[in-house]
């Protein structure tokens, strides 16, 4: 199974990075653009096709290591 | 005593660190790898600076889960006296020894220069041989400096007084401008600053050596 991690930072941690690609939207003329936020997309391939015992293995992994939950948050979406 | 520096693949301070351990603490220390499971015998461990991993997902997420860092968290509490510097700092939040979290500089641009810095204690291992709240010039060079924590959190580490250090001007987005860490049990310090690059006048300021002071002095009380 294929599984989609979505990495995002917490609503109120600051994204520079996401400021700086809105403040580059808006010298393209695109003013009607607003609070951009940049995340992470991991994506990773699971040899099991139990989908409780992927949900879990993937849950725990990002846990463990691809989401800080200190200021971030993170979905998980299996295919 | 008895020092040991780990590196990682992308550590690049290292030498330098290893040279003014040798230079300022009188003692040869041991570089040893991050594969190793077990860390020899010290009374310092040292996490030097650098890029380990490329700062690959979040600068010093997977160094923080290589296999020396088990015992590392073992003796970290067991009192055995622990320092980060700048990707060591990163490296001891990534693996819960600090509290928060190192962000990208709310510029996002790499600063490299030397910068003041506020010591606040002058009462621990790494910090007795500086006047409290001494002003001195140390390096800084980094692209994740920007400490964040959640408010509570920021709270309970100022009231419990385990801010080291503050940049003088603000440089990086730091709450509280904070450029140092302890843990709670004060034998855990984490930093931005580079005190290993500061240790000879020829290199601009060798402020850094009453770091290796404090921690001398301390260890031969």
């Amino acid at each position: 199974m294929k599984a989609l991690v979505y990495v995002r930072l917490k609503s109120e941690v600051l994204d520079p990075q996401g400021q700086a690609i809105e403040s580059a939207l808006k010298n393209l003329g695109q003013k009607k653009i607003s609070n951009v936020r940049q995340g992470k997309l991991i994506e990773m391939d699971i040899n099991s096709h139990n989908i409780d015992e992927v949900k879990k293995t993937v849950d725990q992994v990002t846990k463990t290591l691809l989401a800080n939950t200190v200021i971030e948050e993170y979905s998980i979406e299996i295919k | 005593m008895d020092v040991t520096i780990i590196s990682f693949p992308g550590t690049n301070c290292d030498v330098d660190t290893a040279n003014a351990v040798s230079r300022k603490l009188n003692t040869i220390p041991k570089i040893i790898s991050c594969k190793e499971k077990e860390i020899p015998k010290s009374d310092l461990i040292i996490i030097p600076g650098g890029f380990s991993y490329g700062d690959y997902l979040r600068s010093g997420a997977i160094a923080a889960r290589e296999p020396v860092m088990l015992d590392l968290v073992n003796k970290a509490k067991n009192g055995v006296y622990i320092l980060g510097i700048c990707n060591g700092f990163q490296i001891l939040t990534e693996v819960n020894l600090l509290p928060g979290v190192l962000l990208k500089n709310n510029s996002l641009k790499f600063i490299s220069k030397t910068i003041k810095i506020k010591i606040i204690r002058n009462d621990t291992f790494f910090t007795s041989s500086f006047a409290k709240n001494e002003t001195v010039s140390i390096p800084v060079a980094h692209h994740d400096g920007n400490f964040f924590i959640e408010k509570k959190a920021l709270m309970e580490i100022e009231d419990n007084q385990q801010i080291a250090m503050r940049y003088v001007d603000p440089i990086n987005g730091s709450l509280n401008d904070i450029a140092g860490l302890y843990n709670q049990k004060f034998n855990v310090l984490g930093l931005m600053p580079h005190p290993e690059r500061a240790i000879d006048i020829r290199t601009g300021s060798d402020d850094g050596i009453k770091f290796f002071e404090s921690m001398l002095n301390f260890a031969n009380i």
